[in-house]
Formats: C-alpha cells, structure tokens, sequence
C-alpha cells in the first residue's frame, strides 16, 4: 500500500533544510509508520535531491514522524535555480512511497 | 476565568486581507496578529529603505490597516504586527497616516526597533552557521542583518498602553506570546508557560495553514468552503492550555489533521525549537477535538533561552538567468527535451559562464528529478533553462537563447518567456544577546 492510504503530510523549509512530516489518519497505524518509514528510506528515495543527512525524529503524542533534510534546497529559497524555491512539493512525492502491509 | 482570544490575520506578507475582516468582526478576539516577514522579505525591503530612507515596510501595510482598523477601533481589538519589516518607524508613521484618513482618533501606535544589526556585526567576525565559513568571506556584498528579537518589546509597548504595536524581524511565535504573556502576567522565566504559548504561536503564525489552507487533496483530505477560508482564532487559558477554532460562517475546518500538519510544519527538533524568549518542546503536545471545529490544544513545555540571537543576513549572492518555452501534442517531450539540448550547446559554443545550471521539462521531471518522475507521454511541456552567474549581462544570456529556439529550435515553440534577476542568498549567524539593543517609539493620532 502507498503511504498516501494511512497518513498525510507537509513540507516546510528553512534556508537549505527541509522538512517533512508525516502523519497516520489513524493513530493505530503510527507504530507501522515507525516501523517503516526510516531516515534511510527517505534519504533513498530523495536520492536525486537530497544532498545531505536525513534525521528522524519521533512524536507518538501525535502519531507522526518529522523527517529533516540537510542541504535539499539548492541552496534555499532565495538562491536555488528549482522550479519549487521552497521544496513545498517534496511531501506530495513522498506519499508514494510503499508500506508494507 | 479570564480567557484571551486571539486572531491570526495573516501567514504571510501576500496573505489575502479578507479573512482579517472577518476575525475582527465576527471572531469575539481581543488581539489580531499579523505574521507578515518571511526570511527573504527583510532583504528585499532593506534594499527599497536603502532607495527610499521613508520605505521599507509591508507593501500590503496601509491596505491592511484600512480594513482593519475601522472595526479593530470600534471592538478595542488591538493589533500586533511585525509589517514594519527593515522599517517599523515608516510603518508607525503609516499607520498614523491611514488612521488620520479614516478620522480615528486617540489611538496609540508603537514601533519596535533594534533588530537591524548590520553595523554592529560589521566590527566583529562570526561563523556562517549553514557553511562553517567566516562572514568576512562576504562582508562586501551584505545587504541586511536582523536579529530576531523576542516577545519583551512588545510586552513592554503593550504595558506602554500601545493600541497596535507593529515590528521588524522578531520572532513569529513572539507576535503570540506576547500578548499572553501580558494579558496573564506571566514571568519571562516561566519556561514551561512560554513553552505553551510558543506552540499556540506557532500553530497561529502562518494563519489559514491551520483551518485547511494548504491542507486539501481531494478524495483524502476534502475541506469544506475552501473559497472562503476562514483565519484561525486560539482561545487562550492562563494555564497555557487553548483552544484552536474559527469564525463559524467562515470556509474551512480546524481538525486534528489540520493541527497536527501545522505544529510541525519549518519544525526541526521538536524537543528543542529554539526562539528568543524559550527553547521550546513540543514532544508532549496533546491535540483533542472537543466538538466540530474546536481543537483542544494542551502540554508543551520549554527550557531556558540561550544567551545568542540568531541574526539572518542578506547578501548578493549571484545572478539568475532563466528562460521558457512550451511545445504541444504528439511527440511534445522529445521536441522539449530537443530544445534543452540545443540550448546547452549553444550556451557552450558562446562561453556564457555558469557556476550551476538545470535543464528542465516542466510536466516530465522539473520538481523531482530523474528517479521519482514517472515515464510517461505528456500532452504538453514546457522547457526551462536556469543558470547562475556572476553578474547580470551574463544572466541575460540564458534566457535568450531560450527565446531564440522560437526560429533557430524544434517545431511548434510556443510562448517563450525569459527573466534575469540579482539573488539575495540569506544565511544566519548567532550574536550574544547583549550587542542586542531594542527600543519602542509611539506615535499617537
């Protein structure tokens, strides 16, 4: 199943750093999103575009996950040549990604 | 028990007027904050103050304020701003300007300064925290520096009896905090209350992100009345617990999701989100929906504030050249990618330089490169060149060569279009907190 069916998720920015939440509909699935949504996945499949380190950090509290990319901007969003200045479309992709049910 | 409500009047410089209206008159709000500065618009409006010593101010600040300030007047709301970007005092004036205009009369106006730090960071050396470097590696291209001031003056311009207090480069969560933190008494050292507001700011500060703005995906995440989307009000308790709702006519919704998606939206750590009045934790945020449209928001906490500022600086940086152009029906991407193909050689052939340049197919792969767009047969693209240069007569070069391929490229180019513009990077330093000096200014009608 895509990730896009359990939880939901948005982008923020912060000079060449990104950020991404993402977020289970269903706090019951929080525990299937930890186990597996990794930083190495995430760093993987924004291969093409993240250039630095992906953190991950964990909020049971509210279900979700906050996943943190160094240098992912181009240089942020007064400086990089992207389309997407901000990166605001990154969360939108990641939604794609498989989760094994 | 006493409750403060607060209205959030807009997320951002461009931010529709509108839904501010409509806070002040239906939304039962004691303060309408408006969170207009985004990193990159101090620069840009340090620049037109350089042109103009009376601009530098938010471009939308005098339609604001005629909106608003007829009803904000009439109720007693008071507003707090930081529309004074690179220049709160021409902001202070403005606003006096437009009350004058509208015959109010008796109101307090104070304007908070001491964020621009530029001389003072002139005389010393700090390490660029993005690159490790030294900021003497560009002191010669610097255009702005704002240290990002904290809830104290605007405390103190409220405690000053300030009707609207507008600002420069503090801190967003601070535009929230500090009407609170006055409203209740709170002590600048009760960490785990300023930890609370801090959230609330937060959740506030980008205004319809969090009643369903930048939230709908039709089929997941419907949201009802989007055309008319209304701003968020947070009702606020002296125990730091609040309330996350909206004006009931107005379009949107404020659910668990909405909350949720805003409490981390530009967050990093959530243990430690650092501002300069509290290092705040959201790990222990709890969100509750108490009926439709009411989110209770309750937890956060916070540890001391650090002895540094951070400072954000503006520098030219570079030159962009960019330049576009579609093709249509069958075949359109290999006519597009054809067309990119050209441009790059020419661009080679006539030694245009270029220290970073991207080839993109709008519609193909321009927002995520190779390995997550999907092969597939596009109806139309549209070809873009950008490159970076080093001054502006070089920049120019790229977008022409993009508008050239209309009779030198592939078949069917349609509606080329080309732009140069200087770049204003922005980096950050940290600065103790001590070379910080603020000061408040009234102005009264």
């Amino acid at each position: 199943m895509k990730l896009r069916e359990i939880a939901h998720s948005r982008t923020g920015d912060k000079g060449n750093t990104s950020n991404i939440s993402v977020i289970a509909y269903d706090p019951a699935n929080y525990p299937l999103l930890e186990k597996h949504i990794t930083a190495e996945r995430v760093k993987a499949f924004f291969a093409d575009i993240v250039q630095g380190e992906v953190v991950r950090y964990e909020l049971p509290n509210i279900g979700a996950l906050n996943f943190v990319m160094f240098q992912a901007l181009g240089g942020g969003v007064t400086r990089t040549l992207a389309l997407d200045i901000h990166g605001k479309s990154l969360s939108s992709a990641l939604m794609n990604m498989e989760v094994a049910e | 028990m006493k409750k403060i409500r607060l209205g959030a009047g807009a997320g951002y410089s461009g931010d529709r007027i509108e839904p501010a209206v409509e806070l002040a008159e239906k939304g039962d709000i004691q303060y309408l904050c408006f969170e207009c500065l985004a990193e990159r618009t101090i620069a840009i409006a340090q620049q037109a103050k350089m042109k103009d010593p009376a601009a530098g101010y938010d471009a939308l600040l005098a339609a604001r304020m005629e909106a608003v300030l007829p009803v904000c007047r009439q109720k007693g709301i008071k507003i707090i701003t930081n529309m004074g970007a690179a220049n709160p005092e021409a902001g202070a004036q403005k606003i006096k300007e437009v009350a004058q205009k509208l015959g109010i009369r008796g109101l307090k106006i104070a304007a908070v300064s001491g964020d621009d730090v530029l001389e003072t960071i002139r005389a010393q050396e700090y390490k660029i925290e993005e690159t490790g470097e030294q900021l003497s590696t560009i002191k010669d291209k610097l255009v702005s520096a704002n240290a990002y001031l904290g809830a104290e003056p605007i405390i103190e311009a409220l405690k000053g009896g300030a009707d609207i207090v507008i600002t420069g480069r503090v801190a967003d969560p601070a535009l929230f905090l500090a009407p609170l933190a006055y409203e209740f008494g709170w002590s600048p050292d009760d960490w785990d209350l300023l930890g609370k507001a801090t959230v609330i700011g937060h959740l506030m500060e980008c205004a319809g992100q969090i009643t369903g703005g930048y939230f709908a995906d039709p089929g997941y995440k419907d949201v009802p009345g989007i055309g008319h989307l209304g701003f968020p009000i947070a009702e606020v308790n002296a125990d730091g617990t609040a309330v996350i709702t909206k004006v009931a006519e107005a379009g949107g919704m404020v659910t668990l999701a909405t909350c949720k998606e805003q409490l981390l939206y530009e967050i990093h750590n959530p243990a430690a989100y650092f501002t300069p009045d509290v290092v705040a934790d959201f790990t222990d945020v709890q969100m509750t929906e108490i009926a439709k449209d009411h989110v209770k928001i309750a937890g956060g906490k916070g540890i001391p504030k650090t002895d540094f500022l951070k400072v954000s600086i503006g520098y030219v940086d570079s030159y962009i050249g960019e330049g576009q152009i579609s093709y249509a029906g069958p075949g359109a991407a290999a006519r597009g990618q054809l067309a990119l193909d050209i441009v790059k050689e020419r661009l080679g052939l006539m030694g245009v330089k270029v220290s970073e340049i991207r080839f993109d197919l709008i519609g193909v792969n321009s927002l995520h490169a190779a390995s997550l767009s999907a092969g597939h047969e596009p109806y139309e693209v549209r070809a873009r060149v950008a490159g970076r240069t080093q001054n502006m007569k070089e920049a120019v070069r790229i977008g022409n060569e993009v508008e050239t391929l209309y009779t030198n490229g592939p078949a069917g180019g349609a509606g080329a279009w080309k732009t140069a513009r200087e770049v204003v990077a922005m980096v950050s330093i940290l600065i103790p907190r001590s070379l910080v000096k603020y000061s408040v200014k009234y102005e009264v009608v």
